[in-house]
């Protein structure tokens, strides 16, 4: 692939013959696919991390006992309410400060004094805290109806989340997990602060050596669109694949039976 | 929590963290309204350029707009007057700020216009009001009633942003926390005050923003 882009960028070199900025974009091309690489990377993984992570935080944060949602609380609301420039710089140059972290070995050196890591943490945590507030949300608007089926058949609690309740929730935050990775894919411009290279730091890079700041700049900005528009375009393929039970009631839900309507469904109606 | 005479430095910063945010939020709201109504106009060249804008800016990271406007507007002005010009860090801060926020602000507005029922700009019309005093007398008094909650969230959003402007190199509460840790070698401790700064102002504008919306909502009380 970066072999592929390398003669992309020789070949797009010879076709400018020196006009700028198009001569320096051709030479530039090859770092700043490395740095979409490095976003990329950023993204996914800490989308997926966090996601994860955010389960057992919704879980935790709708029960009824205070010692189990009063940490999930704590930790949504720190993370919300924090910048996100704030927790980077707290978890790559704040470690640093505790003797007894530098001592740890490889944990130390291989990933949390290396800010490719700092950042996937501080990435996962904060886009954790969001989900777990959309999830713990989307738990509760899961169809009453459908929870009191379970009960009746006499399935299990731990089975009910398993196979009704959280996919349930899922194919309900959807949407709103499209928009929070989006949201993730803006933020992680700000690793570009902790000397990594993204698409912002290759920018910052670019820029540094060619002077041509607004130039770069409005290439940045094109190919954050051109990913926002891809993670767009995946979330709905992903929706649509997901949620395809509900695009089929939509149409023919009054034919079924009226009985069956729940007040989630009429809305999906309206 | 120690710090090392470095709290006033701090306060100092929280300043200038309210001022950036107040201020961003002024111009936003004004570009947020002027989006909406560019939106819903009946001329399409303005809703083009509505919808372009906040595609474009909801689209690209925030800190990239910041450095766009910083970087990018010393530039124009150079190869306009082949002089170097520098703006300052709070002038492009609240302009990066603004438009973003205004870009938000705009769907907000948006669909709080859509929700004013039809009939009421009808009336207003078969009371023989122009489209501007529809606008301020009709729509305006009932739009922050439906807005404020979408509003709200955004402000609390614009106030985590504001620590992007540190990044120019503006002395808020973001970088006034990055200059002390450097003195001190006490990163960790620095960056936590400055976060439970920012979770302090975001308590009290959360409650702010509640009191509003009870305010707001008194009409209706009422009458349940």
């Amino acid at each position: 692939m970066s072999e592929l882009i390398i003669q992309l960028s020789q070949w797009l070199l010879t076709l400018t013959q020196g006009a700028e900025p198009w001569d320096s974009y051709a030479r530039y091309l090859p770092r700043l696919m490395d740095g979409v690489w490095v976003t990329l990377q950023l993204v996914v993984v800490s989308g997926i991390v966090g996601f994860l992570m955010a389960i057992p935080i919704a879980l935790m944060r709708i029960s009824k006992s205070p010692w189990l949602w009063i940490f999930p609380y704590c930790y949504i609301f720190f993370f919300r309410g924090t910048p996100l420039l704030v927790q980077i710089f707290l978890i790559y140059y704040g470690l640093s400060q505790f003797e007894s972290l530098r001592n740890l070995g490889w944990i130390w050196t291989d990933v949390l004094s290396q800010p490719y890591w700092c950042a996937i943490i501080a990435f996962s945590l904060n886009t954790s805290a969001y989900i777990a507030e959309l999830f713990r949300g989307a738990i509760l608007a899961v169809p009453k109806g459908e929870v009191e089926a379970a009960q009746s058949l006499g399935i299990s609690r731990r089975k009910q989340y398993q196979h009704i309740i959280l996919p349930r929730a899922f194919g309900i935050i959807l949407p709103a997990y499209g928009n929070e990775v989006i949201l993730m894919l803006k933020g992680s411009a700000l690793a570009s602060t902790i000397t990594l290279l993204d698409l912002m730091g290759a920018t910052r890079g670019a820029i540094a050596r060619t002077y041509m700041s607004l130039e770069f700049f409005l290439l940045a900005g094109l190919l954050y669109l051109l990913l926002t528009a891809v993670l767009i375009g995946f979330f709905r393929l992903l929706e649509n694949w997901y949620n395809a039970h509900q695009h089929a009631i939509n149409m023919s839900l009054e034919k079924v039976d009226p009985q069956l309507r729940d007040k989630h469904l009429e809305d999906n109606v309206r | 929590m120690d710090l090392h005479g470095f709290g006033h430095l701090l306060l100092a910063g929280t300043w200038i963290t309210l001022k950036l945010a107040f201020t961003s939020l002024f111009f936003g709201l004004i570009l947020g309204l002027i989006g909406a109504a560019a939106k819903l106009s009946p001329i399409r060249a303005l809703r083009w350029i509505a919808t372009t804008y906040t595609t474009l800016i909801r689209g690209i990271p925030e800190l990239l707009l910041v450095l766009i406007i910083y970087f990018g507007t010393t530039e124009i002005l150079l190869r306009l007057f082949d002089k170097y010009i520098e703006i300052s860090a709070f002038a492009a801060g609240v302009t990066a700020l603004s438009i973003a926020f205004g870009a938000y602000a705009t769907e907000v507005f948006r669909s709080a216009l859509q929700e004013i029922p039809k009939g009421q700009r009808e009336s207003a019309m078969a009371m023989g009001l122009n489209r501007w005093q529809t606008f301020t007398r009709i729509l305006m008094p009932q739009l922050w009633r439906i807005a404020i909650p979408g509003l709200g969230n955004l402000f609390l959003v614009l106030l985590k942003d504001t620590a992007l402007v540190s990044v120019i190199g503006l002395d808020d509460l973001m970088r006034q926390a990055y200059v002390a840790a450097g003195f001190t070698k006490l990163p960790f401790t620095f960056y936590l005050a400055a976060a439970f700064i920012y979770l302090l102002l975001t308590i009290i504008f959360m409650q702010a923003i509640r009191f509003m919306e009870i305010r707001a909502n008194r009409p209706w009380q009422g009458a349940r």
